[in-house]
């Protein structure tokens, strides 16, 4: 999918085309906020939680230097090999040598948001390394060559009927077939064959525990455990804001990751990591891209507290109404426009103005990022960096001289609402992107400014 | 790869805001008059069964009953007569096959009907993941309200791997449509000893 | 109490009435109400754009026409909520401060300051209340679904005071409608289908009238409803609270 020069708008107009598929696609994620909503409320201090969790971030971004040098410190001791990747590129080389050290040219992989991030898959094929995803979401948009579209719900934009196809083209389903449970079946059997043959697995890290060097693995699946546990190298991939404290601080976070994400009490399995199996090799490679260039901005530096939960994404009505892909990055939705203006302010320079601010977002973030007030924050830096488009600014400084002055705005005021109601050709026409849906507003015969002139005797 | 480690963590010592002290443990609010219950109902929501047994002749029972002519493989020797002898030490690969694990755990924890189960009580990492059904036995003692009380119990203990389990592993991937047994096992039965 | 009332640019322009409302409601309530007829605009659609630094002008203005009086009042949530936010001056920075701490919307003004427990007013239609988002998650008007919070509403406590009117329940009682300032028309897709499954929403739990404290998200309703040629309207809260 060519994405490269369409922006959010653009993108969402396209994919409001089809308004049934819309309204399929915002009526399952809300489904998803709906369920989060019914856990939180079973939990009376929900948000004495989320407070105690955002405390927590806010101390590991205060401390990260010296929780990251005690994390690799215990890590060594237990036997983990640790890697330290500036960015993206040095991640993926990392990867790449830790496999070919290895004699190994085919692997698997369960979920990781970060290997996204870097690109990681792509630049695996390039170099003659099979990756096979083994998150069944994740399988799927590998198979259809998307990206993913949402961070824990992968092909939440793809109906059974297209999977059931996509199945029938690449594991030999019979056509048609479109069950659930009977194409979940089929991919179990496929991969299977990958968790018994693969000698390395690459997972992600959704915590690692300063305190004690280890690392914890959230699935439903349990795909990150049977490739893990089957291969003679295991590689975890995490972003370095990842780091929590202590081992028990997993009480607060592991009972507001799943209950945020989807509305379970918790996924299936939460692995604790700490040493490599007798004889097999574990690789901890903590990356920076970009990470500590946020830290290094007051007003956004908190949005390195996401645990990647997609609460966010799943209440926001834009989200909701125009596809992760729309957002042309990795990591989409609120979360996504306020860590991506940070990677490349240019390509992303249209993602903090894709939201109406209603702020939903930050009150379902279970570790209290004031994601609505960073997309307002970015707004103003994106404008003052140059990347907003031509036009705006121009009708930005009319806007501020007609209503610096009160007289140029009444007389402004007048003058439109004279033109809307005697040549209203002139204002609903093509030109006005509010008329292609909307009526105008009809024009009352005096503004209240006229009205109070008129009919309030002055005290 | 050493200049990264010493780039990234100078960017780091430069840009971390000033030091935001860690929180006081949390006090919980969340109480079931009933935890045992609580793991049960839990439990069955996210498709798992609970079976209250006196005692291991009650567990050898329903196994006799429910898994007739199967692979089964067991860490408990008191169920060495309905599962497979000199099973441990085989490459895990082997336990591709295995149609029932029967592991015992640390604890169950009532809030979300995880159970605590380090590697010791594994015998190889692979063995719960792998094996088509599982089944895990745990005292009806051992079952805490909430994930604060098991981090208590778990305090500092050392295990090369722990892991909770809650119910059979699962996927709404397709069209949020729950199915049972992606990877892991399809279903699991815990036997709660009175 | 002297109280300055504060009529956003849109109404002031183009729903007239929503203001003339706000002002008798208050003058009935016994305030001392004042419009400055030099006012125009609190800035809210160029800082919400990026453009915070050209509304200086605007700021200084709302300065000079508000600093005396002791409440300011307007019917707008998301442009009380951009003065509390937003209003500084390098020059008058202590007058800013003190107008940011008496700027009130309409209904929070009635049920906290003014503390009505009655109103002589009457509405007997079935009326569905849009909760705007400034006002609601920013001003906290009502509490918000997303918190496990003790319920209360502001404009809803008001509603109830009023005679014959049936409030229709709604299946998403506090989604955004997607009018967003510029956003309406930068994102023209999303923000018409936002405003089109609101209005889905009113009329397939029956309502006759669509009401809430903002009238920039019945401007945006509004249009989506005419365009669908439907015989439900908008009213902004206060000429709901002032009917007879």
């Amino acid at each position: 999918m060519n994405t490269a020069f369409k922006d959010h708008s653009e993108l969402s107009d396209l994919f409001n085309k089809d308004e049934a598929r819309v309204d399929w696609h915002d009526e399952t994620l809300w489904f998803v906020r709906a369920k989060r909503d019914k856990a939180a409320h079973g939990i009376p201090e929900w948000e004495s939680l989320r407070e105690a969790a955002s405390q927590i971030k806010n101390n590991v971004l205060s401390n990260l230097q010296d929780y990251l040098v005690e994390f690799e410190e215990n890590a060594k001791k237990n036997g983990v090999t640790v890697h330290w990747a500036a960015d993206a590129a040095e991640h993926n080389q990392i990867v790449h040598k830790i496999l070919k050290d290895q004699g190994v040219n085919r692997l698997i992989k369960s979920k990781s948001m970060l290997t996204e991030e870097c690109h990681l898959n792509e630049y695996l094929k390039n170099n003659g390394v099979e990756v096979i995803d083994t998150d069944l979401g994740e399988r799927i948009v590998q198979l259809a060559e998307e990206p993913p579209s949402h961070i824990v719900l992968p092909c939440i934009h793809k109906k059974k009927e297209e999977i059931g196809d996509l199945f029938h083209e690449h594991l030999g389903t019979p056509a048609g077939m479109s069950d659930p449970v009977f194409l979940t079946a089929a991919a179990r059997k496929h991969l299977r064959e990958t968790f018994v043959t693969r000698k390395a697995a690459i997972t992600g890290v959704n915590f690692a525990v300063a305190e004690t060097g280890e690392f914890v693995v959230c699935t439903n699946e349990g795909n990150a455990d049977m490739g893990a546990h089957l291969a003679d190298v295991h590689i975890a991939c995490m972003g370095i804001e990842k780091i929590i404290p202590k081992r028990n601080n997993l009480g607060v976070f592991l009972r507001l990751l799943t209950r945020s994400a989807t509305g379970q009490p918790i996924t299936t399995y939460s692995s604790h990591f700490r040493k490599p199996r007798p004889g097999q090799q574990m690789h901890l490679i903590l990356v920076d891209n970009g990470r500590t260039t946020q830290l290094s901005r007051p007003d956004f530096r908190n949005s390195l507290k996401c645990i990647r939960c997609a609460a966010c994404m799943n209440t926001c009505p834009v989200y909701r109404r125009s596809g992760g892909h729309s957002y042309h990055t990795a990591i989409a939705g609120p979360i996504g426009s306020i860590l991506a203006p940070n990677l490349d302010m240019k390509e992303y320079a249209d993602l903090p103005f894709a939201s109406t601010l209603c702020g939903s977002c930050s009150n379902v973030c279970p570790v209290k990022i004031n994601i609505h007030e960073q997309l307002y924050k970015w707004r103003q830096v994106i404008v003052k960096e140059g990347y907003a488009p031509a036009k705006k600014a121009i009708a930005m400084k009319v806007m501020e001289f007609t209503l610096s002055s009160p007289l140029i705005y009444k007389n402004a005021g007048k003058a439109g609402r004279w033109f809307m109601k005697h040549a209203p050709f002139t204002v609903n026409n093509k030109l006005n992107l509010w008329y292609d849906h909307r009526e105008m507003p009809e024009v009352p015969k005096e503004s209240f400014g006229e009205w109070y002139n008129k009919n309030v005797k002055n005290d | 790869m050493t200049n990264s480690r010493a780039e990234i963590l100078a960017r780091i010592l430069q840009n971390q805001p000033e030091l935001s002290p860690l929180p006081a443990d949390l006090v919980t609010v969340t109480h079931y008059d009933n935890p045992i219950e609580n793991f049960k109902t839990i439990l069955s929501n996210i498709g798992g069964l609970a079976v209250n047994v006196l005692d291991y002749q009650g567990i050898q029972d329903y196994i006799k009953t429910h898994f007739p002519d199967q692979r089964i493989v067991s860490t408990l020797a008191e169920l060495s007569a309905v599962s497979e002898q000199g099973w441990e030490n085989l490459d895990p690969h082997s336990y591709e096959n295995v149609d029932l694990a029967i592991i015992r755990a640390h604890f169950g924890v009532a809030e979300n009907a995880a159970l605590w189960i380090t590697e010791d009580l594994m015998h190889q990492r692979a063995v719960p993941f792998i094996c088509q059904q599982l089944a895990v036995v745990i005292n009806a003692k051992d079952i805490v309200e909430t994930l604060h009380d098991a981090y208590v119990n778990i305090a500092d203990s050392v295990y090369g791997f722990g892991t909770f389990i809650a119910g059979p592993s699962k996927t709404a991937d397709i069209e949020q449509s729950l199915v049972l047994g992606a990877h892991g096992p399809k279903g699991m039965t815990v036997f709660i000893l009175d | 109490m002297t109280v300055g009332l504060f009529i956003p640019c849109y109404i002031d322009q183009f729903y007239p009435n929503a203001a003339i409302a706000t002002l008798t409601l208050l003058k009935k309530l016994g305030v001392d109400v004042k419009y400055p007829s030099r006012q125009t605009c609190c800035g809210q659609p160029m800082a919400n754009s990026g453009f915070e630094h050209l509304t200086q002008g605007c700021n200084d203005l709302f300065i000079d026409n508000f600093a005396e009086f002791d409440y300011v009042v307007s019917p707008s949530g998301s442009c009380v909520l951009h003065i509390k936010d937003h209003l500084h001056s390098p020059k008058e920075e202590n007058k800013a401060v003190d107008i940011r701490k008496k700027v009130y919307e309409l209904t929070e003004f009635l049920t906290d300051v003014l503390q009505v427990e009655k109103l002589d007013a009457r509405f007997p239609h079935k009326v569905g209340l849009h909760q705007s988002c400034h006002g609601q998650r920013g001003l906290m008007l009502a509490q918000m679904t997303e918190l496990v919070k003790a319920p209360f509403s502001k404009p809803l406590h008001l509603l109830n005071m009023v005679e014959g009117l049936e409030l229709i329940t709604l299946s998403r009682p506090d989604e955004c409608c997607g009018f967003g300032g510029t956003f309406c028309v930068a994102e023209e897709a999303v923000s018409v289908k936002m405003g089109k499954d609101r209005v889905a929403d009113h009329l397939n739990h029956g309502a006759e009238y669509i009401t809430a404290a903002d009238m920039s998200c019945l401007m945006h309703l509004e249009g989506i409803l005419r365009r669908q040629k439907s015989n439900v309207k908008v009213l902004h809260i206060a000429e709901i609270l002032n009917a007879q």
